[in-house]
């Protein structure tokens, strides 16, 4: 999601220096803190994405754990088995440094999957609302409004709540990741359904709606042909902060153990896990992957906030 | 007036009927409640028996409104994990979720005005932006890692305060209070800031805000040419006219403590309703996460109908727009 901002797919060089001469791209050429986020943002997808090519050991392969090598403190050799970690091992001799790599994987793919689910819902229920009106569009309003009295986390809470009793208890380890994208997506629909209502009202009643509805399009070429890209730069600002906000939920939900379970930790698990250890000095169970969980969720929340004042000045 | 009054709770009513719902299906649907009452070895006779005793081989609305008669009574069965009625496990637990919530909602709402009001007034001060960038931080940090942190710096490095539970409680008739004793106190400071700083960071911005929008207007420069002191203008005439957005956002956060409490409980191990609702998830306890959403359902609604009927009595504006739609 946020590597199209990077890096522009243009098929031809005049179309994209036609993008670096453009606003947009004058206005992140010249934002510190843009170049910066989009960069941590950057490097960390590609470590999340290459993670079984960077990773030093496979964290969840038997076969490369020794129990000797538990609580080894970061950059200094064990005391049995000589072998250094860079960031040191948890208590089952896994290498932080690997563990992170691999827990960051799940924590973006939970976040972009949540993200991209919740775009789909509010876009398609935001447009309906707006384009048809009358009853259908105080129903679909009337949830969205009751639903935001409720704090984000608590339904996402309830849903994964639900489905885990509705899931058998043999597939509840293997299905806790779609259910947390799921519980995730449903408690940040709103935001989207809101805006895209919102901007569709105004742009309905434009000429260019009109004449489409005079040479006779039917309502879903309108809504997704025509009034959807006009009503996508508020979206997409919408995208970047819910994905911070996803992914903090995400960790906040696996920390409180209704996430991801710990057969396939995500940042929040780690934290967790690292928890139980800092009263006994293992410090850096927790840090590395709280520092990690940080890094992305504040740079992902900058960059959505460059979005926001670049697209929109007046949308906040 | 009246009408909009009688609409406003009558759409209150309707959300809570369909939360009840919801809680009624997750009875109904999520497990067998035959299944987890009767043992291996049960005959077509138990099983019919005990679900003509329940009353599920009656038609849907009946069943329905007998929950949501049973709701209203406070009775939701029996908890599948403790086997004690539900009523009574949340009964012992409200206490310290109530405490709790109460002192970090305090802290928030008094740090929050005074350091709104401080960062407004001297804007241009080092102090104010050391504060409003601690406070962005703040924002950002997710609630469970300032837990972690407060737990690491105040208990593991200073062993000064204690990282997990109450204390000492004591039983004042049926509540249990951990205000008396100083361990209570001691282990109340920690989650109480954990809970309140992102409220406190929220009222505050929104105080600074509103007091620099106030301090621009008319009657505040009219006031100061009449020579008034600074004190006068800044207390009396500019933030009692901050207050009406504050109450309304402070009144609305009152619910979010409540639910943010989750996470606060569950890194501090504080035994309230929050860490119950979070057991009760874990182990598919339906009856206590049932009673926990019709709860938080009945709390939310009711602060949101008091925060617009208050809304309505304090702003004559609103009046207006009522009548004429």
């Amino acid at each position: 999601m946020t590597d199209t901002i990077e890096t522009p797919t243009a098929p031809t060089k005049s179309r994209f220096t036609k993008f670096w001469d453009s606003d947009f791209a004058w206005s992140f050429r010249h934002s510190p803190v843009a170049l910066i986020a989009s960069l941590v943002v950057l490097i960390l997808l590609l470590a999340a994405v290459f993670a079984p090519v960077i990773a030093p050991y496979n964290p969840f392969d038997p076969a490369s754990l020794n129990l000797m090598n538990g609580f080894t403190p970061p950059g200094t050799p064990n005391a049995f088995t000589q072998e250094t970690f860079f960031l040191g091992t948890d208590d089952q001799g896994r290498d932080v440094f690997s563990t992170i790599l691999y827990g960051m994987r799940i924590s973006l793919f939970v976040g972009v999957s949540a993200v991209m689910l919740a775009l789909i819902i509010g876009v398609i229920l935001g447009l309906v609302a707006a384009y048809f009106g009358g009853w259908v569009e105080t129903l679909i309003m009337r949830i969205a409004d009751v639903q935001l009295t409720f704090p984000a986390i608590l339904v996402a809470m309830l849903i994964f709540g639900i489905a885990k009793g509705v899931t058998p208890p043999e597939y509840r380890n293997e299905m806790a990741i779609y259910v947390l994208i799921i519980a995730i997506a449903l408690s940040d629909w709103v935001q989207f359904a809101r805006v895209v209502r919102g901007a569709a009202l105004v742009e309905k009643n434009k000429e260019y709606v009109q004449a489409a509805r005079l040479i006779g399009r039917g309502p879903i070429p309108i809504m997704f042909r025509h009034i959807l890209p006009n009503v996508l730069s508020p979206v997409l600002v919408i995208a970047t902060i819910s994905l911070a906000l996803a992914i903090i939920a995400e960790a906040t939900l696996s920390f409180l153990g209704v996430g991801a379970p710990p057969t396939q930790p995500s940042l929040g698990t780690l934290i967790r896990i690292g928890q139980g250890f800092l009263f006994s000095g293992e410090w850096w169970i927790l840090f590395f992957p709280a520092c990690t969980l940080l890094a992305l969720a504040l740079s992902v929340n900058l960059l959505g906030d460059w979005l926001r004042d670049a697209l929109n000045p007046k949308l906040r | 007036m009246f009408a909009y009054i009688v609409r406003r709770m009558l759409q209150s009513v309707i959300v809570l009927l369909v939360v009840g719902l919801v809680a009624f299906s997750m009875f109904r649907f999520v497990g067998d409640p035959i299944d987890n009452m009767l043992g291996q070895e049960r005959t077509q006779a138990d099983i019919d028996r005990l679900r003509a005793e329940l009353g599920l081989d009656q038609p849907f609305p009946v069943q329905y409104y007998k929950f949501l008669k049973n709701a209203v009574q406070g009775n939701f069965g029996v908890s599948y994990r403790q086997g004690r009625p539900v009523s009574t496990i949340i009964a012992e637990r409200a206490p310290a979720t109530l405490e709790l919530a109460f002192v970090s909602g305090f802290l928030a709402i008094t740090m929050g005005i005074a350091l709104g009001v401080f960062t407004a007034i001297r804007r241009q001060g080092i102090a104010a932006n050391v504060i409003m960038t601690v406070s962005l931080i703040g924002v950002s940090l997710p609630t469970f890692l300032i837990g972690i942190l407060l737990i690491y710096i105040f208990s593991v490095e200073l062993d000064l305060l204690p990282s997990f539970g109450r204390g000492e409680t004591v039983m004042i008739g049926n509540w249990s209070t951990g205000f008396l004793t100083t361990s209570g106190l001691k282990a109340l400071i920690l989650p109480a800031i954990t809970l309140g700083l992102y409220q406190m960071t929220l009222i505050m911005r929104l105080v600074r805000s509103e007091m620099l929008e106030v301090l621009r207007a008319d009657y505040v420069r009219f006031a100061r040419a009449r020579g008034l002191s600074d004190r006068v203008i800044n207390f009396r005439h500019a933030l009692k006219n901050t207050m009406v957005p504050v109450i309304t956002i402070t009144g609305l956060q009152l619910g979010s403590i409540i639910a943010f409490a989750i996470i606060t409980e569950t890194v501090f191990q504080w035994p309230g309703v929050g860490l119950l609702f979070i057991n009760a998830i874990q182990f598919v306890d339906i009856p206590v996460m049932a009673a926990y959403l019709m709860l938080i359902s009945v709390m939310f609604v009711s602060i949101n109908l008091i925060v617009d009927l208050l809304y309505y009595a304090i702003d004559p504006r609103l009046r207006v727009d009522a009548r004429a739609t």
